[in-house]
């Protein structure tokens, strides 16, 4: 086996049992951990694609902005004990509903779908770096990545709004 | 890469650590001397001559002391919080050029751990990542006191995050490379991005201040509200790793403010430097010299910035929460968007100074303000 195939191997094994962690853990702070754990995970495969932008973003923005807003909350709500009880049959029932209708999608576009091939003669391996990138969002994907970026700005208008204190609002 | 190249780097790598640390324990015995000099007192002056031998002292201290702890904590967490934090300081400093290139034989290597061409980012990535050493500490202490100061840790950093990756938006703008070798690079000279981004480099060192939880923003360790914030309950080694990180995390940020604004190794007349040497004692010798002149160039502006956040410690007073926070999001974040912009006004227009007006009207507003606040009345002393 190769070294890149080695290391392969061994990502996925612990990006599978950490992303098992997240559901089965009982401790909320643990999933936010092993979630943490998943997304390093991930960046890592990013690395072995050559994409290291992508993983160095992935690492900022998931790892590092939203998972510490996750543990923030979670600290806030301190969930220490368990709440098994308060789940009622309804709920784990839609739990159920729900995770089996996601498995059914993903079996078929994973039946259906084809992974799309390369032409290893032709293959450059800089077309996950920076520049590449850069110049296909701003050349090939210009709409899309415009349309993206106002909707974000529209979200954090739209969370300022919500935020916002009213007149008639208590002062903390 | 042959084994040689792979010797060169190694051994060049396991200095560059080595360097780092004995750094981050020397700041501990260089921050209370500076205390000392500020306060007219003497500092650390028992152990070997001028208290130099001090840090070994205090961590043979922080080694033997009783590692506990407390029954409610949770037990792996606690562990894990300062591994986190003192991992995450010791992995930033790998991308940062410590000095151009090593010449032996025909191999040309770089002084550095490891050139990427998103460098930056790698660097902005592991510092967010430093939070969770807080605030897994502070959580797993079981302590109200110990949470506070984590969940204040956790919002300082996030908020701080902006405006420094903003500031640093302006410097890419300019140079139109992530990799920090190539924006040093472009600072051959006295060409100094300080020269040209001067309100982006006061942002990015204020921020500084704030991710490395120094004076004036220490309030997730802010002693008078919180007993000792996220390391209330952290003893022995434990401690001494946390506040090992924060020193590393000093180091660093010094490192990559000197790298970003201060031209890195460059200095005036390094040309003309290399041009002796090489002329005097031979290409690689020569050109390994003015290497070593740039890289103790760079330290001592390290070493400066250290002082620096050593001076402002023990001269301000700490912020109240609500002064970091309006700081950070009313002023710095549309301070560096207005610097973004102008700084984009100024690349398409071709104006190389463009942000210095920006620092013009804030001196000029300033000064208005400050003539046209209300004087305080004189009032007569009471007999």
């Amino acid at each position: 086996m190769k070294p890149t195939e080695i290391l392969f191997y061994a990502l996925t094994a612990i990006t599978l049992l950490s992303a098992s962690f997240v559901v089965t853990a009982r401790n909320p702070i643990h999933s936010v951990l092993a979630l943490i754990m998943t997304f390093f995970c991930l960046s890592g495969h990013y690395i072995l694609l050559n994409a290291q932008f992508l993983a160095a973003v992935n690492i900022i923005v998931y790892a590092g902005a939203i998972m510490v807003l996750f543990l923030f909350v979670i600290m806030f709500l301190n969930l220490k004990t368990d709440d098994e009880e308060s789940k009622t049959t309804m709920t784990k029932l839609a739990a159920v509903v729900v995770g089996g209708v996601l498995l059914v999608v993903m079996v078929a576009v994973l039946r259906v779908g084809t992974a799309a091939t390369y032409n290893p003669s032709s293959y450059s391996s800089k077309v996950g770096l920076v520049e590449n990138l850069g110049i296909v969002l701003y050349k090939d994907y210009l709409l899309p990545f415009e349309l993206a970026s106002i909707l974000l700005l529209v979200a954090m208008v739209g969370a300022v709004m919500l935020g916002r204190r009213e007149p008639g609002d208590r002062h903390y | 890469m042959n084994l040689t190249e792979l010797i060169i780097k190694g051994i060049l790598i396991l200095v560059l650590f080595g360097v780092t640390l004995l750094i981050a324990m020397y700041s501990t015995w260089a921050e209370r001397k500076v205390a000392g000099f500020i306060q007219i007192r003497f500092g650390p002056n028992r152990a070997g001559p001028g208290g130099i031998l001090q840090p070994l002292a205090d961590a043979g201290k922080m080694f033997f002391k009783e590692d506990f702890i407390p029954s409610q904590a949770n037990k792996w967490l606690f562990i894990l919080g300062p591994c986190l934090a003192i991992l995450t300081a010791l992995m930033s400093s790998a991308v940062i050029p410590f000095g151009e290139s090593i010449k032996y034989d025909d191999l040309v290597i770089p002084v550095q751990g490891i050139e990427i061409n998103i460098g930056i980012l790698y660097v902005f990535g592991v510092v967010s990542l430093g939070v969770y050493g807080l605030m897994v500490g502070g959580w797993a202490s079981n302590n109200k006191f110990s949470l506070l100061g984590a969940i204040r840790a956790a919002s300082q950093n996030i908020s701080y995050e902006i405006g420094f990756g903003l500031s640093i938006i302006a410097i890419l703008m300019m140079t139109g490379s992530l990799s920090i070798r190539a924006i040093v690079e472009q600072q051959h000279g006295f060409a100094w991005n300080l020269f040209n981004q001067p309100l982006g480099f006061i942002i990015f060192l204020t921020c500084a201040f704030a991710e490395c939880n120094r004076t004036p923003f220490d309030l997730p360790e802010c002693e008078t509200e919180l007993v000792g914030g996220y390391h209330t309950e952290y003893s022995s080694m434990k401690l001494g790793f946390y506040l090992f990180a924060e020193y590393i995390n000093m180091f660093v940020s010094s490192a990559i403010i000197s790298s970003l604004y201060f031209g890195g190794y460059n200095y005036p007349g390094m040309d003309w430097v290399r041009e002796t040497l090489t002329g005097s004692l031979g290409a690689a010798t020569g050109h390994n010299l003015a290497t070593l002149i740039g890289t103790l160039v760079l330290f001592g502006k390290i070493f400066f910035f250290i002082f620096f956040f050593m001076w402002v410690r023990w001269t301000l007073p700490r912020f109240r929460y609500d002064q970091l926070m309006n700081l950070g999001w009313k002023t710095f974040i549309p301070l560096s968007i207005l610097n973004v912009v102008v700084t984009g006004f100024g690349l398409l227009f071709d104006i190389k100074y463009a942000t210095w007006a920006i620092v013009v009207v804030m001196v000029i507003l300033a000064l208005v303000s400050s003539a046209r606040a209300p004087k305080p009345a004189v009032q007569p002393q009471r007999t």
